[in-house]
């Protein structure tokens, strides 16, 4: 054992560190979590002035609104996970430091998790309330958003790996996440209009928490491999 | 053992193999699909169902085919090129992508020109198939525009193939997804337990057809591969040498 591995800290406080450090620099810039929830706010609303207020049509669209409203809100600050750090360098620190890139990385998902995804999923039962759902749908509604953006912040890791310091990065995230997300979004939105019509929900619930447990998994090594990429 | 793998990932050999086998691939391609148009328009029998309107399976089970199988291709070429560094790899992904979302759009096209006597409409939403490929389709075109956003050609090798990966491991998940999502489509009747369920006359020009354009498929990637090398390797010796050879033969 050499001095550097005597001194550097285990995987588990490399990991509580990452997620330490994200979640107080997101503390310091409270725009960029409210940002996004704002904007979920607004996809919710811009619905039924489009469609009109009739209430049968709102409780038939509303799972699926506040699905694809919450998945394009996730996307919006998806850009955001490694640009800060990619600009002022610290990215190039992460890349270099003894601890594993794929803890980090995991590290600075669940701290993106924690400022973007559960947000959605507390806010989401006020947006809810306003699209008649009845309160045991809600429930599931929260459940299954909070197993989605899971996801989709582990899926939208590795887009924003891959499109890291590259131009008009916003567009081509969207186009290269979208596709991969179209799996939880079925499942979440579906879920929740099951629930609604009181029918089997449980299938959904499940497929999304498997895929939750799988892209856990899997997808901190592909951000790994797609930031080594981005970073030559 | 592996000397035959090493030398298929050099370019120049690569590329005057590619050169002997294109005509070997294309030539019995276009034969077999020469038949199965021919057997499959005037020969093979009408569907008791569906009538004439049938015949465009000929064309769309193909592309279907040829549309997961070119991804598949991708994602493993991709794969190999990560793992092994294989340059030829990275030219092969790389080629793969528009031959595979053209035959995407194809099958999309044929479906939805049958679907319009079948199903009295354009688009079916409910039909599960027809969904996955439209998603398939956003798959090529993510991945494209990720090779084109990128300058560098050996860092957008790498980037493209993490996602082709990461999308190849989506597939399954979202054909799962979408099936689960409705189902309202007629069920597969190649594969199936005790023989395929489809009469013979109409059978062999499919099985004609899926061959002629796997084969055709083939010489056109092969076509494409050995243009990318050649784009690749432009400023290498042995292209240099081969064009001043073919200037003065």
């Amino acid at each position: 054992m050499n001095a550097a591995d005597a001194m550097s800290p285990g995987l588990g406080s490399a990991l509580a560190g990452m997620i330490k450090r994200d979640l107080l620099l997101a503390w310091k810039r409270p725009g960029d979590i409210l940002n996004p929830l704002f904007f979920f706010a607004m996809v919710c609303t811009l619905f039924p002035l489009a469609v009109g207020p009739s209430v049968e049509q709102l409780e038939f669209a509303g799972p699926g609104v506040l699905w694809v409203a919450a998945l394009l809100s996730m996307l919006l600050s998806l850009n955001s996970l490694f640009l800060s750090d990619f600009e002022d360098g610290s990215l190039e620190q992460l890349l270099v430091s003894p601890q594993p890139l794929v803890v980090l990385a995991l590290g600075k998902t669940v701290a993106y998790w924690l400022t973007s995804g559960l947000p959605l999923v507390l806010l989401s039962p006020a947006l809810a309330i306003t699209f008649r759902m009845p309160a045991d749908t809600i429930g599931v509604l929260m459940t299954t958003l909070a197993l989605g953006t899971i996801s989709l912040s582990l899926l939208g890791s590795i887009g924003a790996a891959l499109t890291v310091g590259l131009h008009r990065g916003t567009a081509l995230l969207s186009l290269l996440i979208l596709p991969l997300a179209m799996p939880v979004l079925i499942f979440g939105a579906r879920t929740v209009s099951l629930a609604a019509a009181g029918d089997v929900f449980s299938t959904g619930i499940y497929a999304l928490a498997a895929y939750a447990v799988g892209a856990l998994t899997l997808a901190p090594y592909a951000t790994a491999a797609a930031l080594r990429i981005s970073n030559e | 053992m592996w000397t035959w793998f090493h030398k298929l990932a050099s370019p120049p050999h690569f590329y005057a193999l590619a050169d002997k086998l294109i005509p070997w691939l294309s030539v019995p391609g276009y034969l077999l699909i020469a038949y199965g148009v021919y057997a499959g328009l005037f020969i093979a029998p009408e569907d008791y169902q569906q009538g004439d309107a049938f015949r465009i399976i000929y064309v769309h089970v193909p592309s279907a085919y040829l549309s997961m199988l070119a991804y598949m291709i991708m994602a493993i070429a991709g794969g190999i090129g990560l793992i092994w560094r294989m340059k030829l790899a990275h030219a092969v992904a790389a080629s793969c992508a528009p031959l595979g979302a053209s035959f995407t759009f194809l099958a999309l096209a044929t479906g939805s020109i049958w679907g319009r006597p079948m199903w009295g409409t354009w688009w079916e939403w409910g039909d599960p198939r027809l969904t996955s490929e439209l998603i398939l389709l956003f798959l090529y075109f993510g991945y494209m525009a990720l090779r084109g956003a990128i300058d560098d050609t050996a860092k957008a090798d790498k980037a493209s193939a993490v996602l082709a990966l990461v999308g190849a491991v989506n597939v399954p998940i979202i054909h799962f997804s979408v099936e689960w999502w409705s189902s309202l489509h007629q069920g597969p009747t190649l594969i199936k337990e005790g023989g395929p369920a489809i009469d013979p006359g109409m059978l062999y020009p499919l099985l004609a057809m899926i061959f002629g354009f796997s084969l055709v498929f083939g010489g056109m990637l092969l076509r494409r591969v050995r243009t990318e090398v050649l784009r690749r390797e432009s400023r290498t010796r042995w292209v240099k040498d081969m064009m001043l050879q073919s200037q003065e033969g």
